[in-house]
């Protein structure tokens, strides 16, 4: 199964450890790891399920292609990392 | 009389005690690094709320019902998706308009009656309801579906926000909300309807035909005197104004001293006829006039003001106030203000002098007593 990653950045406002979940697409398995955690979601994914602004989602170290759809294949042994672009001061 | 107070900062929100007469000290901080926007300290129950900007990750509410020592993430407004064939908002200046939450604006808890009840004022304007302490919210539609919010612009912001919340003490249903730059608007219902209710503010930088729609102005900040509820201060973008008929009409005071311009005003809460304002130079720089920080008083109605400035810097102080950064407590003797630069200042005798409190704070967003 798909194994999914957050940020340490994101780790420091809600608890988010790798996890492994079913799913054939970024979306699916997004899905999936937000049902063990559901706090989660919120911070990656905004009220409609976009892919907030500043995020990105890698799929095997590539980011997905579809960032509106999130419909990116992923296979059984692919990993998602999910992060966040960093600035300000 | 209010011995702790909180202040919202770009890196945390910090505490601070009363620790001796006129001396008051950082305490402790709860969320060192992140952007707290504001903080709400509920009177009812003494929970404290903060509303959190975490920018890639969204804005968050938490809350506090140990003090500060912990917290727990609570709801966040969600606005809802657009319905079916919704046509792409945009303000004059072309702006898209989101049906997404920016920011949390404003704060603010329903009456004693009203337990659970809390409001939240955001960008890009809507008007979120809860009645379970945060849990859950609910966008206000009958705001957010009335015509005229279409007409709303982002004033400092690049959307329009909500960043006044007046529950009236005398009805919990009766709500005046302040929006940059939508005016000031009324429900008399709970949330149910709402009227513009800004006759009489002027924009003076609008086209001239323009100047006096209610719709379109620019109110910095709005607040309801407790002791006299018909009674509203406004801090707008181009002057001060008042209205002693319960929003009915604005009139606008001319001549302040030392600068109409400002973002904030606080009023006092057993006094209807004293309030606090801190100047700036207007609009192109927005700094203090002079470089000299000072607060404004009138405690006649705003017939008059007094500059006050015993205990505040006068030589090469840029310290901008925000709206939010102007607190009075339950006494009118205590008030403190916090600026960008991150100065802290406390008085305790209604501003006749102030102490420092800190100049190295984050730049200070919002300021609060906790009652």
């Amino acid at each position: 199964m798909p194994r999914v990653v957050f940020t340490a950045n994101l780790q420091r406002h809600v608890p988010c450890p790798p996890c492994t979940v079913e799913g054939s697409t970024a979306r699916d398995v997004l899905d999936a790891a937000f049902a063990q955690l559901p706090k989660v979601r919120g911070y990656v994914l905004d009220e409609h399920g976009e892919l907030r602004h500043h995020m990105v989602v890698f799929v095997n170290g590539q980011a997905c292609a579809d960032r509106r759809g999130l419909s990116d294949p992923v296979g059984p042994s692919d990993e998602i990392v999910v992060m966040q672009a960093l600035s300000g001061g | 009389m209010s011995d702790t107070l909180l202040a919202s900062t770009r890196k945390g929100l910090f505490a601070i005690r009363r620790t001796a007469p006129d001396a008051w000290s950082v305490e402790g901080v709860s969320f060192l690094g992140d952007n707290v926007t504001l903080a709400l300290v509920d009177a009812r129950d003494g929970a404290w709320y903060a509303a959190l900007d975490h920018g890639h990750f969204g804005a968050k509410v938490h809350r506090s019902r140990t003090g500060g020592a912990t917290w727990e993430e609570v709801g966040t407004p969600a606005y809802p998706k657009p319905p079916e064939g919704h046509e792409e908002e945009r303000d004059e200046f072309g702006r898209l308009i989101p049906w997404k939450l920016v920011r949390i604006w404003s704060l603010e808890a329903g009456l004693a009656d009203q337990p659970g009840v809390l409001w939240a004022g955001t960008l890009p304007g809507g008007l979120f309801r809860s009645g379970d302490y945060g849990a859950s919210w609910e966008l206000v539609r009958s705001l957010w579906d009335h015509p005229s919010r279409r007409a709303w612009q982002g004033g400092g912001a690049d959307y329009p926000g909500i960043h006044s919340i007046c529950v009236d003490p005398r009805d919990g249903d009766r709500v005046t909300v302040g929006v940059s730059s939508g005016g000031a608007w009324r429900t008399e219902d709970g949330g149910g309807t709402w009227a513009c209710c800004a006759q009489g503010m002027r924009a003076e930088y609008l086209p001239p035909e323009r100047a006096y729609d209610p719709n379109s102005q620019d109110p910095h900040r709005i607040v309801q005197s407790p002791a006299a509820p018909d009674l509203f201060w406004t801090q707008h973008h181009n002057g001060i104004f008042r209205s002693t008929d319960d929003c009915r009409s604005w009139e606008e005071l001319r001549d302040v001293p030392p600068s109409v311009f400002g973002f904030a005003v606080a009023a006092h809460p057993l006094d209807p006829g004293t309030a606090w304002f801190v100047p700036a130079i207007k609009d192109e720089r927005r700094i203090p006039r002079d470089a000299k920080v000072v607060v404004t008083r009138t405690r006649d109605g705003g017939r008059t003001f007094e500059v006050l400035h015993n205990g505040l810097p006068q030589v090469h102080a840029y310290d901008l106030t925000w709206r939010h950064a102007l607190a009075v407590d339950g006494t009118g003797d205590r008030l403190a203000f916090g600026s960008t630069t991150g100065s802290l200042w406390v008085t305790e005798n209604g501003g006749d002098d102030w102490s420092t409190v800190s100049e190295h704070l984050p730049p200070v967003h919002a300021v609060t007593f906790v009652k």
